[in-house]
């Protein structure tokens, strides 16, 4: 047991559970927001690959992130156009915008990058660590405080910004009145579209970086497809936490720790693909167990 | 008029296509390799293997349909198809007897298969409130991580060099068109489609089906047998799938390679050949030979121009996009509705 519970498992903690939680603070953004977006897996995957191409193009992992960022509110504004102004089915969209990351990734990467599967070049400035020698040597916390990417920071950082915003703010108010009941809120002047489609750009734009976390921050390049399945893990936790932010924090944290310990095991020689699989067996699991305590409401 | 508007969008979807078209010289000879691609080659080599592909992809399409009509939202076709085609591939690879029966089991091995993983959506929807729509998606990634395994591990030919079972013996093969590479599996597929449309047209299971899918309180007033029509339909979805796993082995690859059945997506073009044919079974198979068309053509792209091939995919999200909106024939898990 001290070989999967050492250091370097703890280390890789954050970089597990970033991208999801950054995925699904913003899939459960939409959902108070009255949608439901299934397309984080797709924006996730745009993100990941603007991010790689944007530190590429520019040297600079500012630039990547950008690119994420950029590429995922344009991935949330799709949606939005598609879904809140065009009337469209929610999960059509989502279906739709999930396939065209998929076909669009592969294309760009062919095309702009003549690469197939997998693109990485030196050029793919990666986003540095930031060292924290003081708390470095606190045991137990400090391997996993030290030394990680700012996203990791800023996806922590969000989950008290956000569930402040949705509890004080009058944009978290509205958009919560958006997804509760736009009539009050049309009544108040306030269009619930335009409120929908804030929210699906943010939930890009976390999305998009969760995609960077993935590619210029855990690794430095681009794969096909290389979300894996971890925006339908997000989808799971939105479910699950019906929009409380700390509780997102929790469950994104127990995902990351199994991945990073599946990513142990399999270094002590079990299948790659049973530690695969792991997750999602866990989260139905998990959702199981939740759903069967508290009766959903299912609209 | 939602549906002329729908219309409408993807007028204008095919006209910025062509107007993108237009200003590329080469235009003409695209679309020239496009046609060649999807329907020409020697003998007409490239429409057979269109027909073979569409063959699975309306198989595909038909599992989506039965579900949708419903009201299901099975979108784990994926793992019901991967699962269908591997037990296939290892009862034809394990089992001995004589070739034929070998073969009638296997094929139904592979929808006995499909149908228990689609149960088990149903199982966990029904006994533990997952919605199906979440819960048979997640179950496509344990199936093809099993999959995976089985074929990368124990049951690995090894001496191929990848990640694939051994050869089915060739006397189980699904015979082909005389002089064509098109094998009998479009056959099974047409039957699937005639039985599908005349059991959605004519029979009582069809109109309580399709009841249950335009208004789930109508039917459970009427006192329709909803608990047993749910495992039927979902059953019978997840069967289709199995099924289509077969025909990808015994009538193409002969084996199970890893990956074979979802790289390609067959199981979301499925989903969007449904969408593109409105939940309609009459035009289902259209649609579906328009998409294998459209990935057999990209892949004539790819040899003649180097345009990727994934532009089919594009081109699918595209068309999904565009055509989403109006009814909404697929419940909503979760969230709010106004």
């Amino acid at each position: 047991m001290s070989m999967l519970f050492d250091p370097a498992l703890i280390e890789s903690l954050p970089r597990f559970f970033t991208p999801i939680l950054l995925a699904a603070l913003g899939g459960a953004l939409c959902q108070r927001a009255g949608v439901f977006n299934i397309a984080l897996e797709g924006i996730m995957l745009f993100g990941a690959f603007a991010a790689v191409a944007g530190s590429y193009a520019f040297h600079s992992w500012e630039a990547g992130l950008m690119a994420a960022m950029l590429a995922g509110a344009a991935g949330g504004l799709i949606f939005a156009w598609f879904s809140v102004w065009r009337g469209g089915d929610d999960i059509v969209v989502s279906i739709g915008l999930n396939i065209l990351a998929i076909g669009g990734t592969a294309y760009l990467l062919r095309g702009l990058f003549h690469a197939r599967g997998t693109f990485d070049d030196p050029a793919i400035m990666p986003v540095p660590q930031i060292d924290l020698p003081l708390v470095a040597g606190l045991p137990v916390i400090g391997p996993m405080l030290d030394g990680q990417s700012i996203l990791v920071w800023l996806a922590v950082l969000l989950v008290p910004v956000l569930a402040l915003m949705l509890n004080r703010h009058i944009f978290g108010l509205r958009l919560r009145a958006a997804g509760e009941n736009p009539t009050a809120l049309e009544t108040t002047g306030i269009s619930s579209r335009v409120v929908r489609t804030q929210a699906l750009a943010i939930c890009g734009i976390l999305c998009g970086l969760a995609g960077a976390q993935l590619s210029i921050s855990n690794v430095t390049l681009f794969t096909e497809g290389m979300s894996s399945g971890r925006g339908w893990i997000a989808v799971v936790i939105v479910l699950m936490c019906s929009g409380r932010m700390w509780l997102i924090l929790l469950t994104a944290f127990a995902f990351g720790f199994i991945d990073a310990l599946g990513f142990r095991i399999q270094g002590l020689g079990m299948p790659q693909q049973f530690t695969d699989a792991l997750p999602y067996v866990l989260a139905l699991a998990v959702l199981g167990f939740a759903y069967s305590r508290r009766a959903p409401k299912t609209a | 008029m939602p549906d002329r508007k729908r219309l409408t969008m993807l007028a204008l979807l095919g006209v910025v296509v062509a107007a993108v078209l237009f200003l590329i010289p080469s235009a003409p000879d695209m679309i020239g390799a496009f046609f060649d691609g999807a329907f020409g080659g020697r003998r007409n080599f490239n429409f057979f293997s269109t027909l073979s592909r569409s063959s699975l992809i309306v198989g595909m399409a038909l599992s989506v349909l039965l579900s949708f009509r419903a009201g299901l939202i099975n979108i784990g076709g994926e793992g019901q198809l991967v699962l269908g085609g591997l037990v296939s591939a290892l009862v034809g690879i394990y089992m001995p007897g004589p070739p034929l029966l070998v073969g009638v089991l296997a094929l139904l091995a592979a929808m006995l298969t499909g149908a228990i993983w689609a149960l088990l959506a149903g199982f966990l929807e029904r006994g533990f409130s997952i919605p199906l729509l979440v819960g048979s998606l997640l179950l496509n990634y344990p199936a093809s991580f099993i999959a995976s395994y089985l074929v990368s591990h124990p049951l690995r030919d090894i001496n191929s060099g990848i990640a694939q079972s051994h050869r089915i013996p060739r006397a189980t093969y699904l015979p082909r068109f005389e002089g064509t590479i098109l094998d009998y599996g479009i056959i099974l597929t047409a039957i699937v489609a005639v039985a599908v449309i005349i059991a959605e047209r004519t029979t009582v299971f069809g109109y309580r089906a399709r009841t249950q899918g335009y208004s789930a309180s109508f039917a459970q007033a009427s006192g329709f047998p909803e608990r047993r029509m749910y495992f039927q339909i979902l059953a019978g979805s997840g069967a289709i799938a199995g099924l289509v796993g077969y025909i990808a082995v015994f009538g193409i690859a002969h084996r199970y390679v890893d990956g074979m059945l979802v790289l390609p997506l067959y199981a979301w073009t499925g989903v969007v050949a449904v969408l593109l044919a409105r939940v309609n079974p009459l035009w289902v198979p259209v649609a579906g030979f328009l998409f294998a068309a459209l990935q057999t053509g990209a892949a004539g792209l790819e040899r003649s121009a180097g345009i990727p091939r994934e532009m089919a995919q594009v081109v699918q999200g595209l068309i999904i996009l565009f055509l989403a909106g109006g009814r909404h024939f697929l419940k909503k898990p979760g969230g709010t509705t106004e």
